[in-house]
Parts: structure tokens; C-alpha cells; sequence
């Protein structure tokens, strides 16, 4: 009897091969979700609410997670949080609540209560918790609500800012109770400030309670503060009227004064990339004098080298720079000599030649870049240390990406300029470039030096496409964008004349940045390129020609 | 000798010509005008894979009145002028029977007027600006009213913005888009002080002033979009800008007309989480006819991550909308299937079903989806029913009065309602 029902068994389970895979299938996941049963379930008064969350449609769970923020505390924190940034998923067999994280490049799921790994689950036993972006708003304020509490100042002052604008009676009386035991200076100050934007807008109050309140908020530069004054000014009260008024005057001057600083800093910011991509190009074309049509596309190399170098060491990417820099100088300046030895050495002194040849050999790497990575865009990844910005103040603050691409360009500058001032390379170089057969006659080997200059510019141009692979995209159209800008960099400055090459960047930057707002970006553009127009008529050699023997 | 080699000549050139008009005889050509390198091959190789792949599954299928279908691929280069050349090749040179291609406007403009002088057929599969009409194109793109106007209605009805910036690259769709979105925001109650217009070159990569003004501008106290006609890999850097200002979706969110699953498979979408993107067609619908069609995709690519887009649906509906009109009239002849495309119905991929409209645009539903940080969309808004596509905006004084009728009476792209007068042109 026993054999028989075995048979059957392994004969139904050859005729239904479905039903047995999809049997085996579910099982260690039963199995998973047995053993973390226990430990993953949510404290038993908001049991009922959780398991809404997972049923509810996208436009219902609002209330759902009002009523969540109500009955229950920090032990919250964890749900809104994953919520908010789109890891929160629910089993669908057993509709427990689990946490997406990312581990050493691997997506990994936890238990939102048990904290446990659950490696037997797959992406397909699992459905995300929907969220839009008025959730993630709401989840936002629900959290700072509760870290108003948090042990951090840090944590407790970016939450008092946060709420600064949603300023409900709730929320008031919590800070009101907080405010006079509030043991950190800064904190108090900003829990100071939202009081103040309260009693600014209490019409019961007296005048000179508000009016008092108003000129707390008067040294404030944050942008909610400014908003509430403004509908300050639109009430009928002629004292508060007048007050909010000189207070955001007050304001007003301030902030334009760190609106100049920050077009500034864009201007800076986009003369460090034009700074970057010409000074390459200050060397093999204002040095050597060749009009390298293919500077661009050993920008292009370099950022392709950071896309591979990234490619390699997925699980370091916040390394992965340090690697991509020398190599990027190794790659484009390998390619530099090459190009040196096999095609320019060839039309010394036939610069129209060596144009086209160069013209040419840009359209080859391009689509070589195209047949070898397909001609759609490569993501390259920023480091974390890259991103976000360094917030001064409310209104001034400096992207970190820009800030590090600056320094970085000043620090390639500084090398560049060491090495042509203070090794044998650049003595060499600097002779070859002033006067070509004495330096031959001095025994300078001019063929070596040529090929060397060519590789250093190309290499320099291969680092710059390893900063540019942080800001724009790497494509193989990538060098086309900034070729015309590299020349017009060095022609404006001088050709020849590396400090030229660097004043003439941030010269260029800064009136492209300030021309922006007033004029839009397409014809800024353009003006620009007019004034060059212009001045290179009115000085032909540049901001700073080369005088003497050098300039023949 | 010399009598030989004629005589081999002649039995050569017989030889070779004898086959092809068998071979044309049972065979139907498809011209593919996409272009395969240059700057837009980034979007368009992925359409001519498209149509490659539908070729070949109706071939499976028996192909067309008995006949194999026959694609002929040419390369545009994403040379505007090309355009016209090659498509002036596919007519009188392959007697190609109709053509699927274009994506920017102005290669379209470019084709048009070889279309109409040698009567062919094109499928236009992009989102577009529409104010054109012509006996010769089918445009399964969406038209502003299909894609723009219910955007600018979500934001003002569910996310109650107040102010819009109009962001877009210095072409003509964006300008005219703009053009029509400003009109209609005004005819809406926004005064012109909440309106700011942006436009920046192609390729632009510094964003920083831009998006320094764009949160000025957002920073009033007022719900302040981003409408964004921000074309192809601009758009990176603008959103990374956007996330280095420290500017979330949730502060200001921004819509975009030209932003898909496409573009978003090249780039590190965790700064676009949020953001917004309005199409007739997104890869995560949940439907029987999409899971098939990306599945089928997937396959043709041999890559499991291949990714589907909103014209990739376009090309798709058109394509069999063009099988099955030819089945209809018993012949590739570009008049007769002309008339019977209009009318013609066929299952969209998110369901419903999409109509050829008398003035060649499609009836689509409209879709509103957030991107994710896997770089596809959740729909959070879209239409209960589809919207048949405006060839000429009524928000625009110049073409208020104008429509595009392609059957009789009227017969006519740009037809004035007020004088009654067909103006020719489109």
C-alpha cells in the first residue's frame, strides 16, 4: 500500500511538473518566513495599522500613516524612514514588513522589526510599499517631528529647521515645551526662530510682542523666515505691516551679498573645467604648435578610463578616483604618443595638415569609443565624499563636486607648472618650444621631446576627463563639447603662456556665469564669443603675448 | 571569344536580373529611417530594433498578404538634410512601401516635403509638438494635449503648484510646446510673474546658475514645477545639479516631456527619485499585452536588461496599425491604405484602445509617473479614458480656428473652421 501511494506520488509529481516546481518553490520560503516570524512582527497596537499599509493604495495610505504617527513614537523612525527612500517591502505570503539594503554591491533584505537578514528571500516573494512625493513629504515632517526629541544637537536642530514651515499647533506647543530646557546654543537659537515665526503671526497678540518677534526674525536668512514675513506684509495692521518690511530689507541686502559670492563660486567653478580642458591643450598647441583637433577625444579616453577603472572595483567606487586618475593619464597619454609618432611627427610644420589629420583621428576614436562601449552614454558613478553640498548658510551654500573639481584644477596647474619650470623634461620642453634647431644643436633629442610634450598634454587632458566624468555625461560625444572652449581658452590667453591660460579660464568663467542670468545661457554663449571676436582683432597674441627671441 | 564573353555577359545580367522582379513580386519592403549614429543614436537604434523585431514576428505569423515582409534599413546619421536624401532613396530608389521613422521635429520637417512629392508613407513615432498635419505621415507620438496639458493639469489640481518654470533646450518643440503650455496657463489663471522660461542650449552640462535661479524662483512660499522640455543627456547633469542644491522632488518637482526608461537606464537615478515624467506608455504597466511585449523585447535584444519605452509603444502601435489597414485594403498602395488607416484600432499597451484619428494622431490614454531609483516609473495619475491627439493647439491664437481632417469634405491638414478655407501647407 505504501509503494503504491509512493508511486502515485512520484507519478503525479512527473505529470504536474508546475505544480511540483512551484511546490519546491514556496517552500524555503515558508521555511524563511517561519523561522523570523516570531522576531519580525510590529508591537501588537499597530499590528492592524502595518497590515493596512500593506493593502491600502497608493492614495489611501496617508491616513494610514497619520493614524501610525499617532499611536506610536520613535519606534516608528525605522518604518517612515525606509518608507521614505523607497526600501520598505512587505513578503507576499505572509504580508511581513522587510527593509531593502545594500550590501558590498549586493540588494539584501532585513526584517523591519527583527533586524534579521533573510537571505532566502527573492525579489519576487516581495511587493514594494508604494510612496509618491506627497508622502515622502509628509514622512519627512513625521520624522523630524520625532527627532525634535533626538539625542544629536545636530539631528535636533536640522529637524526644528525642517518643520519651519509647517509650523502647526502641535508642533508649537512641543517646541514651547522643549524651548527653555533645550541644553544646546544653536538648537535653542533655531527653536527660538520658530517660536518667533509663531508670535510674529499672532493677531491677539500686542504690537510690541510681535513687532519684537519681527526683529528676531529679521536676522535670520531662512528662506521659511522670509516667507512668513512676506505674507506679514500683506496684512492690515500698519506697525506689523511696516516692520516686516525693513525686516526683510534687512534681509534682502544680506542675502544679495551671498548671491554675488555664489555666481562667484559658478563662475570659479566653470573656469576650473574650462581651466582643465585647455590646459592640455596650452601645451601641445601653445607649446609645440600643434592644432590638435583630437584634444577632445583624449578627454573623452580619460572619462571612458574612469568608467572602466569603476567597472572594475564596483564595491570601492569612493576609491575608484585615486585609481582613475593616473590612469587616465597613462591611457590618453599613451595615446598622445602614438598619435605623436605615428601621424604629426610626420607633418612638422604643415599645421593645416596636421588639422585635418588630427580632425580625422577625433571622428576614429569617437566611433571606436562607439563600436567598443555602444554610442549610448556610460554611467559613471560619484563618490559619496562628492556629493551633497557644504551648506554655509540658508542661502549660500557650495556643491562639493565643484569645490573639490576646483581645487583639483589649481593643484594639476601648480604640477604642470612645476614640472616645466623645474625638471629636465621642462627645460627641455621650454628650449625645444623657443628655439628648435639650437636645442638640436645643444644636443637636445627634439624628436623624444615632442613625443614626450604630446603625451604629458594628452595625459593632463585624460585627468580632466576624469573630473568632467563627475559632472557631465560620458559619452563619445563628450570631447566635441569642450574642444572649442579649450581653444578659445588658450587663443584668448596667449598662446604659449600658461599663467595666460589661467587667467584667461576664470576670466572666461566668471563673465560666462554673471552674463547667465541676465542674458540666458544660449546667448551669453554667444556674447562671450563675440568679446573674443573682438579682442583677439584688437590683441592678436592673447592676454599675455610672449615677448622677446621666444615670440618668433 | 569576344561573341562568348557577350553572350556570358548577357546570360549574367539575366541571370541576375530574372530573380528580382520575383522576388519584389512576393515581398514587401518597410523602409527604416532611424538614425544609427551621430548624436540622437543614442534614442533611435532602439526604434529600429523595434521595427526589425515586429518584421519579424509577422513574418512568423505568415507575413502580409502572402508576401514576406523585407526591411530596409538606411542611416540618417542624425543628419537633418540626410533625412530627406534617404528618404527620397527608400521611395524611387527601393520602392519601399512605407517608412517608420524620425525622431527629432526637424528631421521630420525635413522629410515631409519629399513624402509629399512622391506620395509615401511614414510612421512618426515621438512625442511632439504637433501644428502639422499631413496626408502622408501617421503621427503615433503624443501631441501637447496628449502629454503636456494633462501634466500642467495634475500639477495644479492634485499637487496645487502655483508657480511653473518652463525649462527647455533651444528647439523648435520646446518652443512651441512652451508656447502653447504659457497660453494655456494663462487661460488657467497664472499670471505671468509665476511664469519663468528657460531655454539652454543642446548639450548644456553647467547647470549651476540655472538651477540657482530655478530655486530662487521655487523659494517664495508658493508650490513652485519644473515643466521640462530639457532634451536627451542634458538632462543628467541637471538633475545631479538639482541634488547637489539640495532641491527634492517633494520641494519642487519636475515634469519631463523627454525623460524615459531609455535614458534613465544610462545614469545613477538616485537623484531623480520623485521627479516626474508624463507619456502614454510606461515599461512598469502592469498589463497581459505589456508583459508579453517585454518579454518578446527582452528576447530580440538577448539582453535581460533591455529596457521599453513610450516610442518604442508608438512604433509598435503603428506598425500594426499599418498590418492590419493593408489587410484591410487588400494592397501597400499609400492611398489606398491611407484611407483605410483612418479609424483603424489597435490594444495599447496599457490598456484601452488606441483609434487612428481623422487628422492622422492617435486617441492615447496619458500616463503621470514618478521615476524610482530602479529607473522605471510608478504611475501615480493617469487619464480614465484616451485622448484623441490635437493636431492644432486651441490655446494658440494662430492655429485656434484650425483642424486637420483627412476625409472628405474637407480633405485637408490645416483646415479653418472660421473662413472655411483649406490654406494647403500643413
Amino acid at each position: 500500500m505504501r509503494h503504491l501511494l509512493a508511486f502515485c506520488c512520484c507519478l503525479l509529481g512527473l505529470l504536474l511538473p508546475l505544480a511540483h516546481c512551484a511546490e519546491t518553490k514556496q517552500a524555503p520560503l515558508a521555511q524563511g518566513a517561519e523561522s523570523n516570524t516570531t522576531a519580525n512582527q510590529p508591537p501588537a497596537n499597530i499590528a492592524p495599522l502595518v497590515l493596512d499599509l500593506t493593502q491600502a493604495k497608493l492614495n489611501k495610505l496617508l491616513p494610514i500613516l497619520k493614524q501610525l504617527e499617532a499611536v506610536s513614537d520613535e519606534s516608528m523612525v525605522p518604518l517612515f524612514h525606509a518608507m521614505m527612500h523607497g526600501d520598505l517591502y512587505f513578503i507576499k505570503a505572509n504580508r511581513q514588513l522587510v527593509v531593502a539594503t545594500e550590501e558590498s554591491g549586493q540588494r539584501l533584505y532585513k526584517g523591519l522589526y527583527s533586524h534579521v537578514l533573510m537571505p532566502s528571500i527573492s525579489e519576487d516573494d516581495l511587493k514594494k510599499i508604494r510612496v509618491n512625493n506627497r508622502l515622502r513629504g509628509y514622512l519627512r515632517n513625521a520624522i523630524a517631528r520625532v527627532h525634535l526629541t533626538a539625542a544629536s544637537p545636530d539631528v535636533r536642530e536640522a529637524a526644528v529647521r525642517e518643520l519651519l514651515a509647517h509650523l502647526d499647533k502641535d508642533t508649537i506647543a512641543t517646541l514651547e515645551r522643549l524651548y527653555p530646557n533645550e541644553p544646546n546654543k544653536k538648537v535653542k537659537e533655531t527653536m527660538g526662530l520658530a517660536l518667533a515665526m509663531n508670535t510674529a503671526s499672532q493677531t491677539n497678540l500686542p504690537d510690541s510682542t510681535r513687532i519684537a518677534a519681527i526683529d528676531r526674525l529679521s536676522t535670520s536668512l531662512e528662506n521659511d523666515v522670509r516667507n512668513k514675513l512676506t505674507t506679514l506684509t500683506y496684512q492690515d495692521n500698519p506697525a506689523i505691516k511696516s516692520a516686516a518690511q525693513t525686516a526683510l530689507k534687512h534681509i534682502a541686502q544680506r542675502v544679495e551679498r551671498f548671491n554675488f559670492l555664489n555666481q562667484l563660486f559658478f563662475g570659479l567653478s566653470l573656469g576650473s573645467v574650462l581651466l582643465l580642458a585647455s590646459i592640455g591643450l596650452a601645451i601641445t598647441f601653445g607649446v609645440m604648435g600643434v592644432i590638435n583637433m583630437a584634444h577632445g577625444e583624449m578627454i573623452m579616453l580619460g572619462a571612458y578610463t574612469t568608467y572602466v577603472v569603476q567597472l572594475m572595483m564596483p564595491n570601492y567606487i569612493d576609491y575608484s578616483i585615486w585609481v582613475a586618475i593616473p590612469a587616465a593619464f597613462l591611457v590618453s597619454g599613451s595615446v598622445g604618443v602614438l598619435i605623436e609618432r605615428l601621424v604629426i611627427r610626420h607633418l612638422h610644420g604643415r599645421p593645416l595638415e596636421t588639422l585635418l589629420a588630427t580632425f580625422g583621428i577625433s571622428l576614429i576614436l569617437q566611433q571606436l569609443v562607439r563600436t567598443i562601449f555602444s554610442p549610448l552614454n556610460r554611467q559613471v558613478s560619484s563618490p559619496s565624499w562628492m556629493s551633497g553640498s557644504w551648506e554655509i548658510n540658508p542661502v549660500f551654500s557650495l556643491t562639493l563636486n565643484r569645490l573639490y573639481i576646483l581645487a583639483f584644477s589649481l593643484l594639476v596647474f601648480l604640477v604642470l607648472v612645476m614640472v616645466l619650470k623645474k625638471t629636465s623634461l621642462g627645460l627641455n620642453v621650454r628650449a625645444v618650444s623657443q628655439n628648435r634647431n639650437m636645442a638640436k644643436a645643444m644636443g637636445v633629442r627634439t624628436a623624444w621631446v615632442d613625443a614626450m610634450t604630446f603625451g604629458l598634454g594628452s595625459g593632463i587632458a585624460g585627468i580632466a576627463g576624469v573630473a568632467l566624468s563627475q559632472l557631465t555625461n560620458v559619452g563619445p560625444n563628450l570631447g566635441q563639447d569642450y574642444i572649442i572652449n579649450s581653444f578659445m581658452v588658450v587663443v584668448f590667453g596667449g598662446v604659449g603662456n600658461l599663467l595666460g591660460t589661467l587667467v584667461a579660464a576664470f576670466s572666461l568663467g566668471i563673465a560666462t556665469k554673471f552674463l547667465e542670468p541676465v542674458t540666458g545661457a544660449v546667448l551669453s554663449a554667444i556674447l562671450v564669443l563675440v568679446f573674443i571676436i573682438l579682442f583677439i582683432q584688437k590683441r592678436p597674441k592673447g592676454l599675455f603675448p610672449q615677448k622677446g627671441r621666444a615670440a618668433e | 571569344m569576344k561573341m562568348k564573353t557577350l553572350v556570358s555577359a548577357i546570360a549574367l545580367t539575366g541571370a541576375t536580373l530574372i530573380p528580382l522582379p520575383s522576388l519584389a513580386a512576393d515581398t514587401i519592403k518597410v523602409g527604416v529611417l532611424h538614425s544609427l549614429s551621430g548624436t540622437m543614436a543614442i534614442s533611435e537604434s532602439t526604434l529600429k530594433d523595434t521595427v526589425l523585431m515586429l518584421i519579424k514576428e509577422q513574418n512568423a505569423k505568415g507575413g502580409l498578404l502572402g508576401k514576406k515582409l523585407v526591411p530596409v534599413v538606411v542611416d540618417p546619421a542624425s543628419n537633418w538634410p540626410l533625412f530627406a536624401e534617404k528618404a527620397r532613396e527608400l521611395i524611387s530608389k527601393d520602392h519601399v512601401s512605407v517608412i517608420f521613422g524620425c525622431w527629432t521635429s526637424v528631421s521630420r520637417k525635413s522629410v515631409l516635403p519629399v513624402l509629399e512629392e512622391l506620395n509615401g508613407l511614414m510612421f512618426y513615432p515621438v512625442q511632439f509638438e504637433g501644428e502639422e498635419s499631413s496626408k502622408n505621415i501617421f503621427y503615433t507620438g503624443a501631441a501637447p494635449n496628449q502629454q503636456a496639458i494633462p501634466a500642467v493639469n495634475y500639477l495644479i489640481n492634485d499637487l496645487g503648484v502655483k508657480r511653473f518654470v518652463l525649462a527647455g533646450t533651444d528647439y523648435v518643440y520646446p518652443r512651441t510646446t512652451n508656447k502653447i503650455l504659457e497660453a494655456y496657463l494663462k487661460s488657467k489663471g497664472i499670471p505671468a510673474k509665476d511664469i519663468m522660461v528657460n531655454y539652454t542650449p543642446f548639450g548644456q552640462s553647467d547647470w549651476q546658475s540655472i538651477v540657482s535661479q530655478i530655486k530662487k524662483f521655487g523659494s517664495q512660499g508658493v508650490k513652485t514645477a519644473v515643466i521640462s522640455t530639457i532634451n536627451g543627456d542634458a538632462n543628467v547633469p541637471f538633475y545631479k545639479e538639482l541634488a547637489n542644491q539640495g532641491i527634492s522632488s517633494e520641494d519642487i518637482p519636475v515634469v519631463a516631456f523627454s525623460v524615459g526608461e531609455q535614458e534613465l537606464s544610462g545614469i545613477d537615478t538616485k537623484p531623480l527619485v520623485g521627479h516626474l515624467a508624463a507619456w502614454n506608455y510606461f515599461e512598469s504597466v502592469d498589463t497581459p499585452e505589456n508583459e508579453k511585449f517585454i518579454k518578446e523585447w527582452k528576447a530580440y535584444k538577448h539582453d535581460p536588461n533591455a529596457v521599453t519605452n513610450d516610442p518604442m509603444e508608438a512604433t509598435y502601435i503603428g506598425f500594426n496599425m499599418w498590418v492590419d489597414a493593408v489587410k484591410k485594403a487588400g494592397t501597400t498602395n499609400v492611398d489606398a491604405v491611407e484611407k483605410a488607416m483612418i479609424g483603424q484600432k489597435f490594444p495599447n499597451l496599457t490598456g484601452g484602445m488606441a483609434v487612428m484619428g481623422k487628422n492622422h494622431y492617435l486617441s492615447k490614454p496619458v500616463l503621470i509617473g514618478e521615476i524610482q531609483d530602479d529607473g522605471q516609473f510608478e504611475t501615480v495619475w493617469q487619464t480614465d479614458k484616451t485622448v484623441p491627439g490635437d493636431a492644432w493647439s486651441n490655446y494658440l491664437p494662430s492655429s485656434k480656428n484650425i483642424i486637420a481632417d483627412w476625409t472628405s469634405p474637407i480633405n485637408c491638414g490645416h483646415y479653418n473652421t472660421v473662413t472655411k478655407q483649406c490654406s494647403g501647407g500643413n
